[in-house]
């Protein structure tokens, strides 16, 4: 604890404030666009990136070097270490960067203070994205932002370890009962059978394959006999011994557990690949999630999004639809080990990258998390909740979820 | 400063005597000012308009986008206040929560770091330890070290696997999962379970009695350690200037009268230590109130929200829910928290002591000009002026 500058809020508000005069300023001298010029917008465009290493920085620098080119307009990249944060001010400024990552959490905030251009249904390769990922960018009937990249869950497994207890490939679990089984089974000393995060981001999944949802055609639904049911499910199999939270075992996440040994399954994305670099020796195996009642897991994604402010749009689409290009999506793949957003990559991707086919096969039933204004603090809540799920009781816990979506989404 | 020689200057002038220097000292005045104002404009332009600024956006709808200025923002009154101070909702909740993280924070922070302070700064007093200037850097060094850095340390240190608990281990003893554990220490002690029936209703700020008294979690506690640990430095060197200005004869006069080392301490060095003890204590309040930095790199908030704070809540309100309205509400909040604090603080450390006289008995003890007995009394209620004048 150090003496802060005088309180924290006044002093971000005003730095905003102070950025808006000073844009506001600039933005009158400049706004007289030199008037008769039928010459193209050649302002350059830069674009606010949240990397996630080395080779994404590269990677979209590269890319946005190769439109440049092609174009004739420069682009830069700029590497945020907050983007939420950087972008948020960049907004309230008036000056935002042209380009940026966006998030479905943030989409509703910004999109509901108009910050973002929806420039979606303008987009020339439009009907090649996953349905799916251009609903999770569809606010109000509106397509903003062009989806970036995304991954599924599904089943990864420790090799080693399956082995170990005796479990051949005809094991996967393909059912919630199956995957009781071999979680009990692989359960021994030290490693738990199924570590899970305790948030709804993870344990989502099982009331996407009981045929639930926390929120389903716009109206609230977290109370449902199907979400009761997954969460007591997942609570019976903590309670048994076969599953347990990553922190209860000193995990950060899944796979770390999976690196440490400590896990023999955990229910993960493809960002799985990170663990490599943590753990050289680990060997995993990727599985399509145990179904319940039908197939079912969750995806997450980000956007291409355009400032509403943004300089230049007309290169901003341009370059989005660059970056969106088939060929273009697959060098990202490649690069750092995302996954396209759009079907023409999809036979590509599979082709490049075998062991990952079961997160590509889950787009043709994964579910959206809902992502309503205000809808990402209740889901912080629920998580709060999760992380007590061992002694909770489910229908409580979703009872007061339900309160809590019916006040944001109705 | 500037009115005591204007009375000086004055006084014993003649009238057109007077006359000259009054100009004289309009001149000065305006000197004055010239001299303070790049102060006031840079304290202006980044305090005031500031605050004044924000407290306009804790009552507007601003969206986060342009200007709070602007034409299409419009005045709410009351509205981000009334959400988060008198309703049931989330933002209700979420406040209630921030706060009784922090008030279970500032009241272990603030006594044990001030307790701690003063315990390492008699120790590093004493004239017979050797080796003095190396305690004190040592005390003094978590203080100067950059609060992420500590934070980053403290994760490592307590996490599952870390050497809190490899220690804790060494005595049998199986540690908590101290950053990832939402569980109350009373509510531990109380031996866990729920809550009955009774304290389940939700009450004050939307949170129910029984979540009121859960004591900060396991994951506070360690933030509050690593306070204590971090700050105690800071104002262990108050502490040692304020006893170093005490002086000897005081201590030995003290032992000339026959009193133990004990009564020494309590009734006439910690007396005479009051107007940094109040320094102490209002700088302490301040700063665990305003707690962000840790909580913003440590924890976020989590686990279970229990390390929530209301300085982080603004921030996230703000930033990351795009509710800027009601951020700067709880920044505005958070301030009358401060402000309400200080001054119980004040009031009860300012008049509960007989021994401290009031101001009037000072002045007039001045005037009198009264004989040794009341030097040394005399000597603490100056620097009570000074310490507390503000």
């Amino acid at each position: 604890m150090k003496i802060r500058p005088f309180q924290l809020g006044l002093a971000a508000v005003s730095a905003l404030a102070l950025a808006a005069v000073t844009a506001c300023s600039s933005g009158t001298a400049a706004s007289p666009t030199p008037g008769g010029a039928a010459s193209a917008n050649t302002n350059p465009v830069s674009v606010l990136i949240g990397s996630s290493g080395e080779a994404e920085t590269t990677a979209v620098t590269a890319a946005v070097a190769a439109w440049s080119k092609q174009s004739g307009i420069p682009g830069e990249v700029k590497v945020a270490s907050n983007l939420t944060q950087q972008a948020t001010q960049g907004f309230a400024g008036g000056k935002p960067d042209d380009v940026l990552y966006v998030s479905t959490d943030a989409l509703a905030g910004w999109a509901a203070n108009k910050s973002l251009e929806a420039y979606g249904d303008q987009l020339s390769n439009k009907s090649d994205f996953y349905p799916k990922l251009v609903e999770a960018f569809t606010v109000d009937g509106t397509f903003y932002c062009a989806p970036k990249d995304f991954s599924t869950l599904a089943l990864v497994i420790n090799t080693k370890l399956w082995k170990d207890a005796g479990l051949t490939d005809n094991d996967v679990p393909k059912t919630w009962a199956d995957l009781e089984t071999v979680a009990k089974k692989l359960t021994k000393g030290k490693v738990k059978g199924l570590v899970l995060s305790h948030e709804v981001q993870r344990l989502g999944v099982f009331m996407a394959q009981n045929g639930g949802g926390l929120v389903t055609d716009g109206a609230a639904t977290a109370n449902s006999t199907q979400n009761v049911e997954a969460l007591a499910f997942v609570k019976k199999m903590l309670n048994e011994g076969g599953a347990a939270f990553n922190t209860d075992i000193g995990a950060g996440w899944g796979g770390e557990a999976l690196g440490k040994n400590q896990a023999a399954m955990v229910v993960e994305g493809n960002w799985i690949t990170g663990a490599k670099k943590d753990y050289p020796n680990l060997d995993y195996t990727v599985a399509a999630l145990p179904a319940g009642t039908q197939q079912g897991t969750l995806q997450f994604t980000n956007c291409w999004g355009i400032a509403a402010d943004a300089d230049n749009k007309e290169a901003a689409k341009s370059l989005v639809e660059f970056l969106t290009t088939t060929d273009q999506q697959l060098a990202f793949a490649k690069a750092f080990g995302v996954m396209p957003s759009v079907q023409s990559a999809t036979e590509g991707y599979k082709e490049a990258n075998p062991t990952m086919v079961p997160f590509i096969d889950g787009a043709a039933y994964a579910q959206n998390l809902p992502a309503q204004r205000d809808v990402s603090e209740v889901l912080t809540e629920l998580n709060s909740k999760l992380a007590k799920l061992k002694d909770g009781d489910p229908q409580a816990i979703l009872e007061a979820t339900q309160g809590d979506l019916q006040a944001v989404v109705g | 400063m500037p009115v005591d020689t204007t009375t000086q200057v004055r006084a014993p002038s003649s009238a057109p005597g007077r006359q000259r220097a009054g100009k004289g000292i309009h001149n000065q005045t305006g000197t004055g000012w010239l001299f303070v104002s790049p102060t006031v404009l840079i304290l202006g332009i980044f305090l005031f308009v500031p605050v004044l600024m924000a407290a306009w956006v804790s009552v507007s709808d601003w969206s986060g986008r342009g200007s709070p200025l602007s034409s299409n923002v419009n005045f709410v009154g009351a509205s981000n206040y009334a959400e988060m101070l008198g309703g049931r909702g989330l933002a209700a909740r979420d406040f209630g929560t921030a706060i009784r993280n922090n008030l279970y924070y500032v009241i272990f922070v603030v006594p044990l770091q001030t307790a701690a302070a003063l315990g390492l700064a008699f120790m590093v007093n004493k004239r017979a330890l050797r080796g003095k200037g190396f305690f004190r850097t040592a005390f003094y060094f978590p203080s100067v070290t950059s609060s992420v850095a500590i934070t980053v340390l403290w994760l490592f240190l307590f996490s599952a696997s870390g050497a809190v608990n490899a220690f804790l281990s060494a005595f049998s003893i199986t540690g908590p999962n101290w950053f990832q554990d939402p569980r109350g220490v009373f509510h531990l002690l109380m031996g866990g379970g729920t809550a009955p029936a009774a304290l389940a209703e939700p009450g004050l700020l939307g949170i129910s009695t029984w979540e009121w008294i859960s004591g900060p979690s396991v994951a506070m506690c360690a933030f509050i350690l690593m306070a204590i640990f971090t700050t105690s430095g800071t104002f262990m060197l108050l502490f040692l200037a304020a006893l170093q200005s005490i002086g000897e004869e005081t201590d030995e006069a003290a032992m000339v009268d026959g009193a133990s080392a004990w009564q020494r301490f309590w009734h006439v060095t910690l007396p005479m230590l009051r107007p940094t003890m109040f320094t102490v204590i209002t700088l302490g309040l301040i700063g665990t109130w305003q707690v962000f930095d840790q909580i913003y790199t440590g924890s976020k908030g989590g686990p279970s929200k229990t390390t929530l704070t209301p300085a982080f809540l603004s921030y996230q309100t703000a930033f990351e829910a795009q509710r800027w309205g009601r951020g700067a509400a709880i920044a505005f909040v958070l301030f009358a928290i401060i402000v309400i604090f200080t001054l119980l603080q004040r009031l009860i450390l300012g008049n509960s002591d007989p021994t401290q006289p009031s101001r009037r008995d000072l002045r007039a003890q001045r005037t009198r000009n009264t004989a040794a007995t009341t030097v040394p009394v005399g000597a603490v209620t100056n620097s009570t002026g000074g310490g507390s004048g503000g």
